[in-house]
């Protein structure tokens, strides 16, 4: 049984056809990177996985919940699935600390002290836990991204959905971000990447996604897809990338 | 007993209206085309920091924006004939629209023209330009386009603003409905018409100003 | 009768008094006012958006002049007996209620999309969404123009004389007709105003910068 299972997936902005048709469904565990040209409709699809964007047609189903164009019960998914994105989004009048624990108070309803644990713990588990009332402003762009993964995961999410959370960064701060990512793929998270890191995807991915306008091109073990592309279209992708 | 409205007493006044209309339009044009061009001046005094203009700008511009209108107008219509400046009532309110449009005028157009990058200028300056040919076509033009649509709000609010003319008899829209309402008594009706007709003519007012912006400033330069 | 310049001004610091308490009560209860449609004007039901929008439109593209006529005689069509003092309240707390609500709307809307996308992608609705998120960091950027309205408000509270209540200008307007001095009288009356305005504008300027300064 998927973890997350997408069918005949459509979506239109205004008249324009963005996704044509998507199929795909991903285990528990599983780490997916899904890569492709700008425009191609990675990151539309990568949205509606959590009611980001709206769906014209089609159903997605995460761990039993269904979201379909009519309907979606958007705070129980969300608690389900969490997101990190390009930009960070850290709350900027909050300490980072105070940025991990809100989500669970508000949400999860979990009193003061024990969020404040918890958050510490996902502060822990990423690296800055010595950070905890620092302000987002006085963190560089990979620590500030690796709160905003601290954040996520404070919710306790069956899913993780990347949205291209190494662009924004500097080189040199791609690793610690990575590292941190690496290490959730090692204990069991479910992680859903839109990247351009193709390396990372050949050496973390279990599933390769290759988008191209707005279909699922081609799909299969990143490691054997990356030697062997099967179309064309792949094949050009990744010597313009590579 | 529950109110009768009756609109058909005011609209049956509907030509004072109109005429009331047109006149607040008439004082709007000139007030608007004296006080910009004042509001130029000044801005260009500020900007180029011109002693003792300057300074003389700086204290008329917070005079005027910590002032209400009504009491400049009441100063200028009452209190200059004190000294011997007597004027008509449309004399008076004019004047008052102007000095108080351009002094918001200095401080928008000043905005706009510091918002030039300095590159313009010296690219101006290493054509030869003068300085007054510099500010005409390299800074005034690109500083108006920048700025339009807060002078355009600006002089709506003057518009709206001339509604306390009526208290010096002024003839202009508002006085039109103050005498139609104390002939027929039916004040709400009245007022409440009038004050369609001047959310009419602030629509109207701000879409010219926009179009006028797009083809006069916009467009060329 | 014989004024000494003592009693004008003493008069005329009545009038400032109330042109003072007017303001106080319009900004505060216009700030309410705003703020409740503020929340309209930007939720998700769009009745609540269309007839925000209605009612700030109306109030910025009228004169407040009009505004006061209608609130006065439009209270006394239900029979109460309205005075000038509750004219002028109630006419200039929906006046700020507008443009406060507008200048909000812009603070808002001037808050990275990013911010909202994060707060909803943690489950949280859009109650909590504006509450913990967007509206603190809201306040930060419309401290500024919000002081610099109270100006306006302000200056605003002039054109009630016209309905008779005894403000500044009022007791001004009484005083040049007792006392044939309109050119000292009116300069004294633009002297109060300056005096109640010109540090509110120099606070909002400050503000902004400090604002633009912290980035």
């Amino acid at each position: 049984m998927p973890l997350v299972r997408v069918s005949a997936l459509h979506k239109y902005y205004g008249d324009n056809h963005v996704l044509k048709g998507v199929d795909l469904s991903i285990e528990q565990g599983e780490v997916v990177a899904i890569i492709g040209r700008s425009g191609s409709g990675k990151s539309t699809l990568l949205r509606t996985l959590n009611g980001l964007e709206s769906i014209n047609d089609g159903v997605i189903e995460v761990d039993g919940e269904y979201l379909d164009a009519a309907r979606a019960d958007l705070r129980s998914l969300r608690q389900k699935v969490g997101m990190i994105f390009q930009q960070f989004n850290l709350f900027p009048h909050l300490s980072i600390g105070e940025n991990v624990m809100l989500a669970p108070q508000l949400v999860k309803k979990t009193p003061r002290a024990e969020a404040r644990q918890l958050a510490q713990r996902m502060l822990d588990r990423v690296g800055l836990g010595d950070r905890f009332d620092a302000f987002p402003d006085q963190l560089s762009g990979g620590q500030q991204q690796r709160v905003a993964i601290a954040r996520a995961l404070a919710m306790s999410p069956k899913v993780l959905l990347c949205d291209e959370i190494t662009s924004a960064l500097d080189p040199e701060l791609v690793n610690e971000v990575l590292a941190v990512v690496r290490e959730l793929a090692r204990e069991g998270m479910t992680l859903v990447m839109v990247t351009h890191e193709m390396r990372f995807a050949r050496e973390v991915g279990d599933k390769l996604v290759f988008m191209h306008q707005g279909k699922v091109h081609e799909m299969g073990d990143p490691k054997v897809l990356f030697d062997a592309p099967q179309t064309p279209e792949l094949a050009n992708f990744i010597g313009s990338v590579a | 007993m529950a109110y009768q409205f009756d609109f058909s007493a005011v609209l049956a006044q509907g030509d004072l209206l109109l005429k009331g209309a047109l006149f607040t339009l008439e004082l709007t044009l000139i007030g608007t085309l004296l006080g910009v061009a004042l509001g130029i001046v000044g801005a260009g005094v500020r900007a180029w920091n011109l002693r003792p203009f300057n300074w003389l700008f700086a204290v008329y511009v917070e005079l005027i924006r910590n002032t209400p209108f009504i009491v400049q107008l009441f100063f200028i219509f009452f209190g200059l004939p004190a000294l011997g400046l007597r004027m008509s009532e449309w004399e008076a309110a004019v004047l008052a629209m102007v000095i108080n449009l351009g002094a918001y005028s200095t401080e928008i157009i000043r905005a706009g023209i510091q918002a030039i990058p300095r590159g313009q200028l010296e690219a101006a300056a290493a054509l030869a330009m003068s300085r007054f040919e510099s500010f005409r076509h390299v800074i005034l033009r690109p500083a108006l386009a920048k700025v339009w649509p807060a002078l355009s709000s600006q002089i709506v609010i003057v518009m709206l603003g001339s509604a306390v003319c009526s208290q010096i008899a002024t003839e202009e829209l508002s006085f039109a409905a103050n005498f139609i309402q104390s002939r027929n008594f039916r004040a709400f009706e009245t007022y409440l018409l009038t004050t369609l007709v001047y959310l009419l003519m602030a629509i109207g007012v701000r879409q010219s100003l926009n179009l006028l912006g797009r083809r006069l400033i916009m467009r060329r330069g | 009768m014989d004024f000494t310049l003592w009693d004008i001004v003493r008069n005329l610091l009545t009038g400032l008094q109330w042109t003072l308490l007017l303001s106080l009560v319009a900004f505060l209860c216009g700030g309410l006012v705003g703020l409740a449609m503020l929340v309209a004007r930007i939720s998700d039901n769009t009745t609540l958006r269309v007839v925000s929008r209605g009612y700030i439109e109306l109030f910025q593209g009228t004169p407040l002049l009009m505004q006061l006529f209608m609130v006065f005689f439009g209270i006394a069509l239900f029979g109460i007996d309205v005075s000038a003092w509750m004219a002028a309240a109630v006419a200039l707390t929906l006046f700020t209620s507008a443009f406060l609500a507008e200048i909000w709307r812009g603070c808002v809307e001037s808050i990275p999309r990013g911010q909202w996308e994060a707060s909803s992608s943690l489950a949280l609705n859009r109650y909590e969404q504006l509450r913990f998120v967007i509206l603190p960091q809201a306040l930060r950027i419309a401290v500024a123009p919000t002081v610099g309205f109270s100006v306006q408000v302000v200056k605003g509270t002039a054109v009630t004389s016209i309905i008779g209540f005894t403000e500044l200008t009022k007791t001004g307007g009484m005083l040049a007709n007792a006392t044939f001095e309109p050119f000292l009288i009116y300069g004294l009356v633009a002297l109060g105003y300056f005096i109640l305005c010109f540090p509110l504008s120099l606070g909002a300027r400050y503000l902004e910068r400090r604002l633009h300064a912290a980035g």
